[in-house]
């Protein structure tokens, strides 16, 4: 039994600025079935980090339950992880975050774990404006609990056992739109060449980004009927846009025709180049964004692409005022900042 | 590009590095995996069908698939192909009774070989169990040629040279050994159906300098020292030896003196270093046996005093590039050095000669005095005459004698058959797939990390005081599994159906070498640019399939592909798939 990932590397791998390859952002073999599109979400996250040069020590993933929750292991082996429990990865970062505002965070959870048991969850990371990218690898079942219909299983998708969905699926993007969320992203797991950059411009994004990554369970939803299989998907896509992330220090090197593009600069000045490919839709206005979803579900099309961005956008840190430092860089001096200041404090309250 | 044709044989052929690279397209990864289970017979077998002679390839052969292996192209050092086929030859049982038994009814065509090299043995070997009468002529007393006469026996005990030629000979051979074929004219007078000519290169070529002449008693031409010594004409030489040349002779004759009474021997050449024709393992073996390798020093005189050779006067040069590459040796200016020398041993090459073929024969001969032949069927002008061997087209080495004589061997029997040469015999292919269940292969897919094993050898007090005692131990059971163990298993081919494929992206994720990518389809060269990892070796093909439901193709550039089985194991729909390739040459007889 031989089931190990050889340590051979292509000797002609490039490298970041940082001086790592590709294969320095990698993680465990992974153990999900094959073919899981999971899989290639982590491949894409793998791609994504190492082309922005993130060092691995300066980025935390955090996940809840379910297949999804167990990729954190099969990508950034060097970097910090928790796997907590069921629907529970939000407060988790929260309070993470919080802690430490210095570090990158990577929410990564199923559409069980994010529209079942963590709805609630989901909505108040989403009002907080926690700044983390939020994955959610969504295959319309539990597939670790053996594909049981979640929440996203659509009305009338059929199940691998022939049931058909009898209830009206959630719609996590149209839900974050409401909500008021910042960034507001979907794609596909069979999509490297947009979900890359996606997940770029999602991590360079200064508050809550959600990317809805629709990813077949091969084994359990991939069936005749199901609305989350890889032909279903491939046939009903239609893509808002094509964009590519260019980060600041780099020269924008893409052209698109005039009319159809749009620009737009992040806090940390890289800039998302977005050529339309869907008119009548302003990716900085929400109600276009909206308007946009509810008129390609109408056509039964699954919109993916960045549909909405908030450039202005405040995180939580920006909004209560917290220090700028995270917690465990504090010195005896920062905590306890002596009789005088206490005075002070004492005294506003009088 | 338009997709692979795998229906090719030579597609997956060219995969395995290494039998690709073998003149005698030995299956390499084969028998190395029975080494490995310790399957010592049947791996000299598969050794002996394809290259005739494994327990003496398996100690100098020029091993062109080690520089060729994968594994070199990942990691720092190729298996060691060559030395784990002398594991398969030390440590076999029982392997005569697995060869053709004769005697073998008789097909009434009589052939003449003339020489007993590899090539000739090679030809025998293939025909004698069709029935053939053979006659084997050699101007020595043994068979074997050069192996006998030019490579000493500290590389190739006379044990293992006397066992594989052996197992020829005892097929039927009718040896006419001690015989001098002096005219092509008389052999074809004897009525034989065909005549193989394999008498090798056998003209060691001299240094006219002045001097040459008077200092003659102590100046001696390689290979013809080498061949007194190994027939005990000369036991001895001076303690102080030049050497002159720099390719593989020159490395047996300087370590060939250390052994006979030359404690300080020299080897001096003309050019760079670097421009050595001798093999690298060869070179450094010299170089452990405290034989200094003197570069960019061509002779001038030999100086001679009172008839007395006193030693050679060099210039001193240095290479020049002109812009196309070309070398040029200029005088750096230096004044000439002079060295001493009890002996001069010339070393700079060899060349072919048929001075007993006569010119009137139909037998036409070219460059270099080379004979004309067809490069695929080794047949002559004279239709009934063929080549192989260094007697071909000029010196090469064992293995490609031997992949000659397979060559030629199909000829003769065409030939003789009535048939026509050019028809050539495909070689035998199969596919056979490999898996047996969930993460379980019927090869050891595990790719372990070991560096390459070094080959112990035996102590120098004894080597370089006694020439027969060999310098090369092998390696035992252990080493030999662990060597082993190193290959990638390179036949082991993925193959990808496409209409299966589901496009998940699954073996793209996994592939640790990042071989495998989809895209657009495009021009060779542009893809080659947009691959996932840099496909930058034009030698390795790239692997493209029929366009997929989203209109793109898959892409593998074999290039530095583990064979791990991964891409097939994370495959859903086993669109790829391991399976084992084995080709292998058809000889004129089967043999296995
Ligand atoms: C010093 C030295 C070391 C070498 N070391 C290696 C090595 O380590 N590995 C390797 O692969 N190769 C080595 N080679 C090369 C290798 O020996 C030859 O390439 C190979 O033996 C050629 O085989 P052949 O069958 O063509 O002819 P040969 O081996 O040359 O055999 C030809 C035979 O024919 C005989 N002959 C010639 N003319 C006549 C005639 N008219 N009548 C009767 N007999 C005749 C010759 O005496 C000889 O015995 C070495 C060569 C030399 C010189
Ligand atoms: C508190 C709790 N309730 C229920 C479960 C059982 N359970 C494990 S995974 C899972 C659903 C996972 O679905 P999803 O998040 O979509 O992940 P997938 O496996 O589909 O990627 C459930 C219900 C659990 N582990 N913990
Ligand atoms: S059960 Fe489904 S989601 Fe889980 S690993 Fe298998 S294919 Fe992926
Ligand atoms: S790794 Fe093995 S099969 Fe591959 S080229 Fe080297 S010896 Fe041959
Ligand atoms: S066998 Fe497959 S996974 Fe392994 S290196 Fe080759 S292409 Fe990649
Ligand atoms: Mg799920």
């Amino acid at each position: 039994m031989t089931y190990i990932k050889p340590k051979f590397r292509h000797p002609g791998l490039p490298k970041n600025t940082l001086g790592y390859s590709r294969a320095d952002y990698e993680g465990a073999i992974s153990t999900l079935c094959a073919g899981c599109g999971h899989d290639s979400i982590s491949g894409s996250i793998v791609q994504a980090c190492y082309e922005m040069s993130i060092e691995p020590h300066r980025l935390a993933k955090v996940s809840g339950i379910g297949c999804s929750s167990k990729t954190p292991t099969y990508f950034l082996e060097n970097s910090h992880g928790f796997n907590s429990v069921h629907g529970r990865m939000p407060s988790v970062t929260t309070g993470a975050n919080m802690a430490n505002r210095d570090l990158i965070y990577l929410g990564v959870s199923g559409d069980g774990d994010s529209a079942s048991i963590g709805m609630g969850q989901f909505c108040h990371v989403i009002r907080r404006n926690i700044n983390m990218t939020y994955i959610v690898m969504n295959n319309g079942c539990y597939g670790l609990t053996k594909g049981q219909d979640s929440a996203t299983t659509d009305f009338g998708s059929v199940s691998k056992g022939g049931s058909k969905g009898l209830y009206q699926s959630i719609d996590l993007i149209g839900l974050a739109l409401e909500l008021g969320a910042t960034f507001v992203a979907r794609s596909f797991s069979g999509d490297k060449t947009q979900l890359i950059p996606l997940i770029k411009a999602a991590m360079s994004h200064p508050g809550f980004a959600l990317l809805d990554v629709l990813s077949p369970c091969v084994t359990f939803n991939n069936n005749v009927g199901s609305t989350k299989s890889y032909d279903y998907v491939r046939d009903h896509i239609e893509a808002t846009s094509v964009l590519d992330f260019v980060p600041e220090e780099e020269e924008i090197t893409v052209s698109y025709p005039e009319g159809g593009s749009a620009s737009v600069t992040l806090h940390d000045g890289s800039q998302l180049l977005l050529h339309k490919l869907s008119p009548h839709w302003d990716p900085t206005d929400r109600h276009s964004a909206v308007n946009r979803l509810q008129q390609a579900k109408k056509q039964g099309e699954i919109l993916t692409g960045l549909l909405y961005i908030d450039p202005q956008s405040q995180d939580l840190h920006d909004i209560m005022g917290t220090y700028s430092k995270p917690l465990n860089s504090l010195q005896e001096e920062d905590l306890c900042p002596g009789s005088a200041t206490l005075e002070k404090i004492n005294a506003s309250f009088r | 590009m338009e997709p692979t044709n795998i229906r090719d044989p030579e597609y997956f052929h060219k995969v395995v590095d290494c039998q690709y690279a073998c003149p005698a397209h030995t299956p390499v990864p084969e028998y190395i995996r029975l080494i490995a289970a310790e399957r010592y017979t049947e791996a000299y077998m598969i050794n002996w069908e394809s290259n005739v002679f494994p327990g003496i390839l398996g100690r100098t052969c020029d091993r062109p698939c080690e520089p060729a292996c994968r594994r070199g192209r990942v990691e720092e050092e190729p298996v060691a192909i060559c030395r784990l086929k002398r594991v398969a030859a030390d440590h076999k049982g029982d392997v005569r009774s697995l060869m053709p038994q004769g005697p073998f009814p008789p097909n009434g065509k009589k052939i003449a070989l003339i020489g007993g090299g590899p090539a000739s043995l090679t030809v025998a070997r293939d025909l004698a169990p069709l029935g053939y009468e053979i006659h084997l002529y050699d101007e020595w007393h043994k068979g074997g040629g050069m192996m006998r006469t030019q490579i000493p026996a500290f590389r190739l005990p006379e044990e293992v040279l006397d066992e594989e030629v052996g197992y020829i000979i005892d097929l039927g051979i009718h040896t006419h050994f001690n015989q001098y074929v002096a005219s092509m004219r008389e052999i074809l007078e004897k009525g034989y159906d065909a005549v193989f000519v394999g008498t090798g290169a056998p003209k060691g070529r001299d240094l006219q300098l002045p001097g040459r002449e008077e200092g003659a008693k102590n100046i001696h031409i390689g290979i013809e020292f080498l061949a007194n010594v190994a027939f005990e004409h000369t036991d001895k030489i001076g303690r102080k030896v030049i050497v002159l040349g720099g390719g593989n002779t020159a490395m047996d004759c300087c370590r060939t003196s250390r052994r006979l009474g030359g404690d300080d021997v020299k080897v001096i050449v003309r050019s760079p270093f670097k421009d050595m024709k001798a093999s690298p393992w060869e070179i450094e073996d010299a170089q452990e046996e405290g034989i200094p390798i003197l570069n960019n020093m061509p002779p001038k005189e030999f100086v001679v005093e009172n008839g007395r050779l006193k030693g050679v006067l060099f210039e001193h040069v240095k290479a020049e590039y002109d812009e196309n590459g070309r070398r040029r040796l200029v005088s750096t200016g230096e004044p000439d050095t002079f060295v001493e020398a009890d002996d001069v041993i010339i070393a700079i090459g060899q060349d072919n000669a048929f001075p007993w073929i006569e010119r009137d024969l139909g037998i036409e001969f070219g460059k270099w005095d080379l004979p004309a032949l067809d490069k695929v069927t080794f047949q002559s002008t004279l239709p009934k005459v063929f080549f192989g061997g260094d007697a071909a087209f000029g010196p090469e080495n064992i293995i490609t004698a031997a992949a000659h004589g397979h060559q030629a061997a199909i000829s003769i029997d065409r030939y003789c058959q009535g048939g026509d040469v050019h028809d050539r015999p495909a070689p035998m292919t199969n596919l056979i797939h490999q898996k047996m269940g969930i993460h379980e292969w019927m090869y050891d897919s595990y790719v372990v990390t070991d560096q390459r094993y070094k080959v112990p050898h035996e102590s120098k007090v004894l080597t370089l005081t006694n020439r027969k005692v060999e310098v090369e131990l092998g390696f035992d059971r252990g080493v030999g599994f662990q060597e082993a163990q190193r290959c990638l298993n390179c036949d082991v081919q993925t193959v990808f159906t496409d209409s299966k494929c589901i496009e998940c992206d699954a073996c793209v994720d996994i592939c640790p070498t990042s071989c495998i990518t989809f895209t657009e389809n495009g021009e060779e060269e542009d893809l080659r640019a947009r691959l996932n990892a840099p496909a930058s070796n034009t030698s390795q093909d790239l692997y493209v399939s029929e366009p997929l439901p989203t209109k793109r193709v898959m892409v593998k550039d074999e290039d530095v592909c583990l064979h791990c089985g991964l891409c097939a194991e994370r495959c859903p729909t086993a669109a790829w798939d391991m399976q084992k390739y084995l080709y292998n040459v058809t000889k004129a007889c089967k043999i296995l």
